[in-house]
């Protein structure tokens, strides 16, 4: 029964009450009054049901959760190189940034066990053994439209890696994996905030987080149509 | 942000060495992944970035003359950069940048209205009627640095923006901001087996196309070179595309003169 019924059924209830001669006249007001409590509170009930649904229920639906192949220690192995991020996530010869390590640059210490972790078997044994790559799942992924050039931020605005990928070099296990079922993107370019809120300058990595510090660094703010950057300057 | 400052690329087409051989528009298809159509002879539904007209002077036999006219997007500035295109997008997809002096066309953001197709007077603009559908393997050989597009948004020549952002980000690696006239040339120019094509900064003074269609200020800010001319001229456009010609019949062709009108040609 919705709440609109059993609202009715109370007036219902205080018309038949008014014709009793006992009862006056401002005792049915009174009661038809009261018939505002229960609109009120299915009204409540009904508001935060729906902020729950939309605010809670419903972005978690939007993501499929993914657990990533192998899962990698960051920090484990930050301790063992000696350039930091750039000695397996490095640029190469023609500007572009090689991302992901490729099964190569893996080889060089597992071509054979270091350890006895079941992660390092599990790689060794089904990925380095057999030959095959690592379909690592990207969390900063940008779709197809965006030109992202490491290169002139890393090397000419001499930013830093946490900026827009957080501490994930102090990482001991990959995080879940959240693909947006309508676009195949990562959650991490959305944000975990349903309203966009950041709290980190990594938490979010859509159009507006880049324009925001383009437009404080000055960078390239040439567009005639909205005195901002121009759009070949992040698109292609 | 003035222009004077900022880089203003810009392309110079010798029509006198074009020969219509159509290479700058395969060239272009394939380095922008441009779709094709079962017939692309259908000029209503095909796309074509690049595309090469032929002009006749409209001669009996012995008097006859032929020009090829290849036409790329000729970004114009308009006025501060206000190109007939530009003005009329209703989504922003469309945007003059000031520091390059390239007319972006933004897909993703691009609605399919078809206001700048109606705005622009070079039929430069093109509109996908369908999904691009290549042969299978074929989309192995599509090119990673330019996004496709898809059913019902407008595309046209970006003067190959992506090489000049594969190149400014190989720049910026070995530390330089600049690049060398040679790093940043788009897929036509290089492809044209006669060398019809030049492209380069108009802004500076150290490239070819700058000393070509050099402005001279006593001629009304028009090239010095009496060769040269632009398409449209009088319609205000303010192309970067410049074309030469020795032949006054072409010349006059790149523009819309009626009949009757006298010679006032500027060349």
């Amino acid at each position: 029964m919705s709440a609109e019924d059993k609202a009715n059924e109370v007036s219902a209830d205080a018309q038949v009450q008014e014709p009793t001669p006992s009862s006056p006249d401002n005792d049915a007001s009174a009661s038809s009054d009261s018939a505002g409590g229960p609109i009120t509170l299915f009204f409540i009930i009904g508001l935060a049901a729906s902020l729950v649904l939309g605010w809670v229920i419903f972005p978690q639906l939007l993501y499929s959760k993914k657990k990533q192949p192998v899962d990698f220690n960051h920090k484990l192995h930050m301790g063992l190189v000696d350039e930091g991020c750039q000695s397996c996530h490095f640029f190469r010869e023609d500007g572009t940034y090689s991302g992901v390590p490729k099964l190569a640059q893996c080889m060089d210490c597992h071509e054979e066990m270091q350890g006895d972790h079941p992660e390092e078997e599990k790689f060794v044994n089904e990925y380095m053994a057999k030959d095959l790559e690592v379909p690592w799942l990207v969390y900063a992924r940008q779709p197809d439209c965006v030109f992202f050039p490491h290169a002139a931020h890393v090397k000419l605005a001499k930013m830093d890696c946490v900026t827009c990928h957080g501490n994930i070099g102090e990482s001991e296990n990959l995080r879940v994996y959240e693909a947006n079922w309508i676009t195949g993107y990562s959650r991490d370019i959305w944000g975990k905030n349903i309203a966009g809120i950041k709290r980190n300058s990594w938490d979010r990595m859509k159009m507006d987080d880049c324009s925001e510090c383009h437009q404080k660094n000055n960078v390239n703010q040439a567009s005639v149509q909205t005195h901002k950057g121009g759009c070949f300057v992040c698109h292609k | 942000m003035k222009h004077e400052k900022a880089k203003k690329f810009g392309m110079v087409i010798d029509l006198d060495k074009c020969t219509g051989c159509g290479t700058c528009m395969v060239a272009c298809m394939a380095e922008n992944n441009v779709p094709f159509r079962e017939d692309d002879t259908d000029k209503l539904i095909s796309v074509a970035w690049m595309r090469v007209y032929r002009l006749t002077n409209g001669k009996p036999f012995p008097h006859t003359e032929e020009c090829f006219l290849p036409r790329p997007c000729m970004q114009c500035e308009g006025h501060d950069g206000h190109s007939p295109c530009v003005s009329v997008c209703p989504a922003t997809a469309t945007d003059y940048d000031m520091s390059t002096g390239i007319v972006s066309q933004i897909y993703t953001r691009c609605f399919g209205c078809r206001y700048c197709m109606a705005a622009c007077p070079y039929h430069v603009r093109q509109f996908n009627w369908w999904d691009p559908l290549w042969p299978e393997k074929m989309t192995e050989s599509l090119n990673p640095d330019v996004s496709v597009r898809m059913r019902g948004v407008v595309e046209k020549c970006s003067f190959c923006i992506h090489r000049y952002q594969t190149a400014t980000q190989k720049a910026n690696l070995e530390g330089r901001r600049e690049l060398e006239e040679d790093e940043y040339q788009t897929a036509c120019t290089q492809a044209c087996p006669a060398g019809a094509i030049t492209f380069g900064d108009l802004n500076n003074p150290g490239h070819a196309v700058h000393q070509m269609v050099k402005p001279d200020p006593n001629h009304g800010g028009r090239p010095k070179n009496p060769k040269a001319f632009r398409l449209l001229e009088r319609l205000g456009t303010n192309p970067k595309v410049y074309y030469l010609s020795s032949r006054k019949w072409v010349r006059r062709a790149g523009d819309n003169y009626i009949r009757q009108e006298g010679s006032q040609n500027h060349s």
